[in-house]
């Protein structure tokens, strides 16, 4: 895998397993939408990033149909929550602890994030 | 056979119209059809339909859709139901009535409701081929096979209601059309003087001819026998291929005569007030047929429900008496409000009348006062808008002066006479016979919220339509009067409306979502992130309105790019396994051969799933995101342009083959749709926009399941508006008929953009007409006779739009930033996202569906499944 250049101070970092994983400049979010990211063990994370610039990470994979998009999602706020929507099915996840809102059942991975 | 005694009696209907089967409704709600045997003979050979709305036969509804008899209902209840086989024979002594099939029935108790027959002037020749009258749905299906067949041109004998209905069916049927009426003016009993000549005037200018004060003396015909033209009492000659004789109905009461029940003078079988016939207590009549206490025959079927449920009260031993009903009519005759009720030419004693007229604008409306300013009746003609309140106000003193209640907007400013000034004991709906209290009753303590609810719940506004918009005024002040917070919000974030929140949009030139959320969001949304559901929607209206009120016209510029969809974020449509598809515009469906070879190519090359979609064009399955860029730089290079199959958009417009090749066509009906799809391309919406253009009305390109669908006629072309395929499929309605390229085109201009204004979050046009107040009529007053005034204001908005169009997937592949975010993966762009892969089918691919629900495994097997099956 070819990794992106760096080019500004500002990084996207995930935490996985004790270590920060840089993924990508801050201004490669747009506020109010996702991208997704390769791990380096296969499995690939959403990040977030909200209007007043806090980040979110959770797991990219939609459990309810099985495809990698979780990333390309509307986000929204229900009830001060921050949420994405998964754009298959619409079903919603809580940004922060990857609760689904609407099957109590379901929860993603949430994953956590800083910039550095 | 006799009924046996003893056993379950019987109960025997003869006539299954629209009286017939409301009584077997109020016998059903009485519980008489458990303890009856009901049978039903019913001549015509489907069971009852909707005669009142035939003539909607012409502008797409189907037979099946005029049926007003539920088969379940019928079953459910025991009922016999002899469909085609007329009742031929009575026996009163014997009590027994027997069919055309032989069928002898025994009865109890037999209730008439045989309903009318067309009257036909006897003239000389008036059974000649050619010769047809208008009052089933059989006479339709004939006069429509002979205008297509044999006939340019059609006269209609009879200028009343019926008539002008009539001759507005030929007028569709792309006849030229006259209209002989022996009467000095049109609609005789409705209308007086000065209604007649309003309507006269507009009727003319849509290009009818009307012949007034002359009678028909003869129909000429050709050798064969065939109608060639018509005398008339002028001693002039009149040209015409077929003739429809409208000239009034007489009560069918033939069989009644042969049995010696006494009828009228002027025909009608004599009943009481509980509408006994009066010469045998054990038959009744109701309805056409009947001649009621009051000495009348009424010709309208909301007098008929009120006779079939005194009948079925009086069956069932309850007290009711039908004592006469209002004559109140309100019809829309090819597009012109009519309406009179009441005491409509004053007769009453020293009444007084006050009148509006201006004939150059076709308005003509007339008050008849008491004395003492109660509302005894009137006639509207042109704009029959306060039709619903005056009529339900008729027999009180109005709250406000009666000039101001005919007074158009602008001068002298019509009163605001909402539903609250009505007394609750109002009748609303006529047809049903339901008091504004009975309304309020329904949301109050039946707890009905919408007006569909009401209707269900009280028939209110399931006849003629007429009274539907006063009924949701009524609903709408009773929820807010009961204190029922009726949330119109668009969302969470929302409380207003989407149309409310096009209009501050558009007024206040408010380009972003952010600035929209926290100045006019709910308290606890404002400064939040919004939701899924008000931000695609405002990215919509904004993209609507974008040449107007300064935003970028271009969906992925600045903030617009983080409020659209997934499909309109990636300008492709997102697929079920995480790839895309691709759609590339193909107008009206005409591609040429080079064209088509370039499409295939690039399936070709990118390996991508092909198929022709239901819309006229060319699908591409299977893109990875990153792939989209590279296929439509190859695509745009080819002359290609986004089909927008991905947004709430214009889609297709379909076409026939049309006049250049099929030998039916009568206009260009491929021109005309790829005219239109270039036209309306890009255009965002409350939701996706469908169209259709048919050469003729053959409609081999299904324009009447469209949002707005045009089918050629030889005069031009007609509009239709508000179709929908899908899980709910609705036929869409005449707007206007016979319309030059250029009407049409500023007509769909207007229809489209008042759409886009008013309808609410992805409401397609067919639910949009159903529910905005006024329905199709309200929406044709606004873009056809611009009641409100913003015709041209809607042009110009859609003229924006037009001027301002470019190719949002050329801007896109000339932009590397936006470039930069077709990728699966932000830190690995060249790397694809390996749950997107695929196995072979049929000489193609398909998604390895498999592969998606290992997902769900734990993370080891699934690491291991994941190998090699990343690239195809
Ligand atoms: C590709 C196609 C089926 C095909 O293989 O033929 C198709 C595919 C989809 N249709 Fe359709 N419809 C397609 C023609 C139709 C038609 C036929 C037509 O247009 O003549 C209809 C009925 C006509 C109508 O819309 O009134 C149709 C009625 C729907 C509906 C129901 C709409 C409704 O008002 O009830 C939906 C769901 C919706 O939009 O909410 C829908 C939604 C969809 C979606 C967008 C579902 C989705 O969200 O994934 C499918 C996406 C296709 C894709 O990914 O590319 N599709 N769909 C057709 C594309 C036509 C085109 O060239 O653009
Ligand atoms: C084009 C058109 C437009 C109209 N518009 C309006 C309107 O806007 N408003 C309004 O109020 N009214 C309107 N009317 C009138 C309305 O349709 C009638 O008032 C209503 O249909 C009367 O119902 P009915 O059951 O009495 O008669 P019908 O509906 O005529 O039903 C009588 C049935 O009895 C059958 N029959 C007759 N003899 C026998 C027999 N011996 N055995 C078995 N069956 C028999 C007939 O075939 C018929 O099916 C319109 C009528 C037409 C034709
Ligand atoms: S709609 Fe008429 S013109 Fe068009 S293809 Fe069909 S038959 Fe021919
Ligand atoms: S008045 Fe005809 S439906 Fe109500």
């Amino acid at each position: 895998m070819t990794l992106a250049p760096e080019t500004t101070d500002l990084k996207v970092q995930l935490r996985l397993s004790g270590d920060w994983l840089t993924v990508c400049d801050l201004d490669a979010l747009l506020p109010g939408r996702g991208v997704a990211a390769l791990l380096p063990d296969g499995r690939q994370a959403a990040l977030f990033r909200d209007r007043n610039g806090t980040l979110y990470a959770l797991d990219n994979r939609d459990p309810f149909t099985g495809a990698a998009v979780l990333s390309r999602g509307l986000t929204g706020t229900h009830q001060g929550r921050p949420f994405v929507a998964s754009p298959l099915l619409k079903q919603r996840f809580d940004l922060a602890t990857g609760q689904c809102l609407d099957d109590e059942a379901v929860r993603v991975t949430a994953y956590e994030v800083r910039v550095a | 056979m006799t009924a046996t005694p003893g056993g379950t009696p019987t109960i025997v209907l003869v006539g299954h119209g629209m009286v017939g089967q409301r009584f077997l409704e109020a016998l059903a709600e009485r519980g008489l059809t458990a303890t009856h045997r009901v049978v039903v003979l019913c001549e015509e050979p489907r069971p009852a339909y909707d005669r009142v709305q035939l003539t909607s036969y012409f502008s797409g509804r189907t037979p099946e859709e005029l049926s007003v008899t539920d088969l379940r209902f019928i079953e459910d209840h025991g009922i016999e139901l002899h469909i085609g086989d007329p009742a031929v024979a009575v026996d009163r002594a014997a009590r027994t009535v027997t069919a055309r099939s032989g069928l002898a029935v025994g009865y109890d108790v037999l209730v008439l409701a045989t309903g009318s027959y067309p009257f036909v002037p006897p003239v000389p020749n008036k059974d000649a081929e050619g010769c047809f009258v208008y009052r089933t749905i059989e006479d339709l299906l004939a006069i429509e096979e002979y205008a297509r067949t044999r006939a340019t041109t059609g006269a209609v004998v009879g200028g009343g209601l019926l008539g002008l209905e009539a001759a507005g069916a030929l007028k569709g049927l792309g006849l030229r059309s006259h209209i002989v009426e022996f009467a000095p003016r049109l609609m005789p009993v409705q209308v007086d003087e000065g209604g007649g000549a309003a309507l006269l005037r507009t009727i003319e200018e849509m290009g009818l001819t009307v012949h007034t004060g002359v009678g028909t003396q003869e129909i000429v015909t050709d050798a064969s026998g065939a109608v060639t033209g018509m005398k008339l009492s002028d001693g002039s000659e009149l040209a015409t291929d077929m003739v429809v004789f409208s000239a009034g109905v007489r009560p069918r009461d033939q069989l009644a005569r042969d049995c010696g029940l006494a009828v009228g003078e002027r025909g009608g079988i004599a009943v009481d007030e509980q509408c006994r016939t009066v010469t045998d207590p054990r038959v009744f009549a109701i309805g056409e047929c009947a001649l009621a206490a009051d000495g009348r025959v009424y010709g309208l079927v909301a007098p008929g429900y009120e006779q079939a449920e005194t009948a079925a009260a009086a069956l069932a031993a309850e007290e009711a008496a039908f004592t006469g009903a209002d004559l109140s009519t309100k019809l829309k005759l090819l597009g012109v409000d009519v309406a009179s009720f009441g005491d409509a030419h004053g007769t009453a004693e020293g009444c007084l009348d006050v009148v509006y007229s201006d004939s150059r604008a076709g308005l003509y409306k007339k008050l008849v006062v008491g004395r003492d300013g109660t509302l005894l009746g009137g006639i509207l003609v042109g704009d029959a808008e306060a039709y619903g309140t005056l009529r339900a106000l008729t027999g009180s003193v109005p709250p406000v002066p009666p000039e101001q209640l005919v007074l158009p907007a602008g001068a002298g400013g019509p009163a605001q006479l909402g539903p609250a000034a009505l007394p609750d004991d109002a009748v609303v709906c006529s047809c049903h016979n339901v008091t504004k209290g009975t309304i309020r009753g329904a949301v109050t303590d039946h707890r009905c919220t919408t007006v569909p609810e009401v209707k269900k719940c009280t028939r209110a506004g399931t006849g003629c339509g007429s009274c539907v918009k006063v009924l949701g005024q009524l609903v709408t002040a009773e929820l807010e009067a009961s204190g029922v917070e009726v949330d119109k919000g668009l969302c969470g974030c929302f409380a207003q409306t989407r149309e409310e929140l096009y209009e501050i949009v558009l007024a206040l030139r408010i380009t972003s979502y952010r600035e929209l959320l926290d100045r006019h969001g709910r308290e606890g949304a404002r400064g939040g992130e919004g939701c899924e559901v008000c931000k695609p929607a405002v990215a919509s209206i904004i993209a609507s309105l974008a040449p107007v009120i300064g935003a970028s016209g271009y969906v992925l510029d600045g903030e617009q790019a983080a409020l659209q969809d997934t499909n309109d974020h990636f300008l492709a449509n997102l697929q079920k396994n995480g790839s895309y598809s691709v759609v590339p515009r193909i107008p009206g469906g005409e591609i040429a051969p080079e064209k088509l070879i370039v499409i295939g190519e690039i399936a070709r090359d990118f390996g991508l799933y092909t198929k022709i979609t239901g819309g006229q064009r060319i699908d591409m399955f299977g893109a990875r995101v990153e792939q989209l860029p590279l296929i439509w730089a190859r695509l745009v290079d080819a002359g290609f342009e986004s089909g927008h199959a991905y947004g709430k958009a214009l889609r297709t417009v379909k076409s026939c083959v049309g006049q250049t090749w099929c030998r039916y066509g009568v206009q260009d009906s491929v021109r005309m749709a790829i005219d239109l799809e270039l036209r309306y391309r890009g255009l965002r919406s409350p939701h996706k926009l469908k169209s259709a253009v048919s050469g003729c009305a053959r409609e081999c390109a299904e324009a009447q399941s469209k949002d707005f669908g045009v089918i050629a006629t030889s005069n031009g072309w007609n509009l239709y508006v508000g179709g929908n395929g899908g899980a709910t499929p609705r036929h869409a309605d005449l707007l206007a008929q016979d319309l030059s390229d250029a009407e049409l085109v500023r007509l769909i201009d207007r229809f489209l953009m008042f759409y886009i204004r008013t309808a609410d979050k992805l409401e397609r046009t067919s639910t949009w007409l159903e529910r905005i107040p006024g329905g199709l009529d309200h929406v044709r007053d606004v873009v056809v006779h611009d009641s409100l005034g913003i015709c041209a204001e809607l042009e110009s908005l859609m003229a924006a739009h037009v001027a301002h169009y470019r190719d949002e997937w050329a801007q896109t592949i000339g932009d590397p930033e936006k470039l930069a975010r077709f990728v699966s993966f932000v830190n690995a762009p060249d790397t694809p996202d390996p749950v997107v892969a695929f196995v072979p089918e049929r000489d193609q691919i398909k998604p390895d569906l498999p592969l998606l629900s290992i997902g769900t495994r734990p993370a080891r097997s699934e690491e291991a499944a994941l190998e090699g099956s990343a690239q195809r």
